[in-house]
């Protein structure tokens, strides 16, 4: 509890530097978030080839959770169908148009802007980081009220990268081939559905 | 406006290319910390954690420097939390269902 309030912490702090431009917007596209992803992903990578038990985690799969990534599409489209019926003037396949982002929020949100407009690529934008950043913040939750898959079907498309190690973290180092499969097939269908879902 | 498949498809691809670069990083680090597995990485955790932390400053400072965003938290903010408390819930249900399922009829995880 007290690591996800620091990590909640430094998000607002981010929040309000880039609000108040304490911090110039240049830092941000300067890639540096990337190269921080990838030492990340490094660190990641060697904790887990210096622990004697991966290998034996990687042959030893139940072959069903494999079927995570179903899971997870079948269940973020039905969520976003039902709950369209309450927003007025929001169709169901608007909806899951913005629910197939699955938390790619650069992708998704460029091309529902292209397909519907911006106001709906903006929600798509809004919709996919807030999902990030739930998969992020509220992974301890998840764990506690819908299992250890929760996380990484939460995590959507970022169980590959970004929210990998909070994954590892609170569900397992166990789950790590489970979340990279995830992410990597979540990332193959965000095309393809928002464009499908956009297309009616 | 006219549609611009070429904006698409060189974002697209930028995206992949990135995420195979990250995967790569991870795959290396994994190939190092096999190699070195006598070696006891003890410190390794903190630094994971310092980085969670200046990524999530760094998104942080996206969303509050992104006036799009910023200008569109009170009403369309509203939908877009709306949709993806729906998403989120959704999909939290069926890997809740998939776990259960799993568990009911096998051990866990791992097969014995």
């Amino acid at each position: 509890m007290k690591s996800s309030i620091i990590i909640v912490s430094f998000f607002v702090l981010g929040v309000l530097f880039g609000y108040f431009e304490i911090i110039p917007l240049s830092v941000v596209d300067n890639d540096i978030s990337f190269y921080a992803l990838c030492c990340l992903m490094f660190c990641v990578g060697l904790s887990l080839g210096n622990d004697s038990n991966t290998l034996k985690r990687f042959t030893r799969i139940n072959p069903r959770f494999y079927l995570l990534p179903v899971a997870t599409i079948v269940g973020t489209l039905l969520g976003c169908a039902i709950i369209s019926l309450l927003l007025p003037g929001r169709s169901a396949i608007e909806s899951m148009a913005v629910g197939s982002g699955f938390g790619y929020y650069s992708l998704s949100s460029i091309f529902i802007t292209e397909y519907k407009g911006a106001e709906l690529g903006t929600i798509a934008l809004l919709s996919n980081i807030i999902r990030e950043i739930m998969a992020l913040l509220l992974a301890p939750l998840f764990v506690k009220y819908f299992g250890k898959l929760a996380p990484i079907s939460v995590g959507g498309a970022t169980t590959m990268d970004t929210t990998l190690p909070i994954i590892l973290r609170f569900s397992g180092k166990e789950f790590a081939v489970i979340s990279v499969f995830h992410g990597f097939i979540l990332d193959l269908s965000v095309p393809v559905l928002v464009t499908l879902f956009c297309s009616f | 406006m006219p549609f611009d498949y070429r904006k698409i498809i060189n974002g697209t691809l930028q995206s992949f290319f990135n995420m195979f670069i990250a995967i790569g990083f991870m795959v290396l680090g994994g190939v190092f910390g096999f190699l070195l597995r006598k070696k006891e990485f003890r410190n390794i955790s903190k630094i994971i954690t310092l980085l969670i932390w200046i990524l999530l400053f760094i998104l942080g400072l996206e969303v509050g420097g992104n006036p799009q965003i910023i200008s569109g938290l009170t009403n369309i903010g509203i939908e877009a939390l709306i949709i993806t408390v729906a998403a989120v819930l959704g999909s939290a249900i069926a890997a809740l269902v998939l776990w259960k399922r799993i568990n009911n009829k096998q051990k866990g995880l791992h097969e014995e």
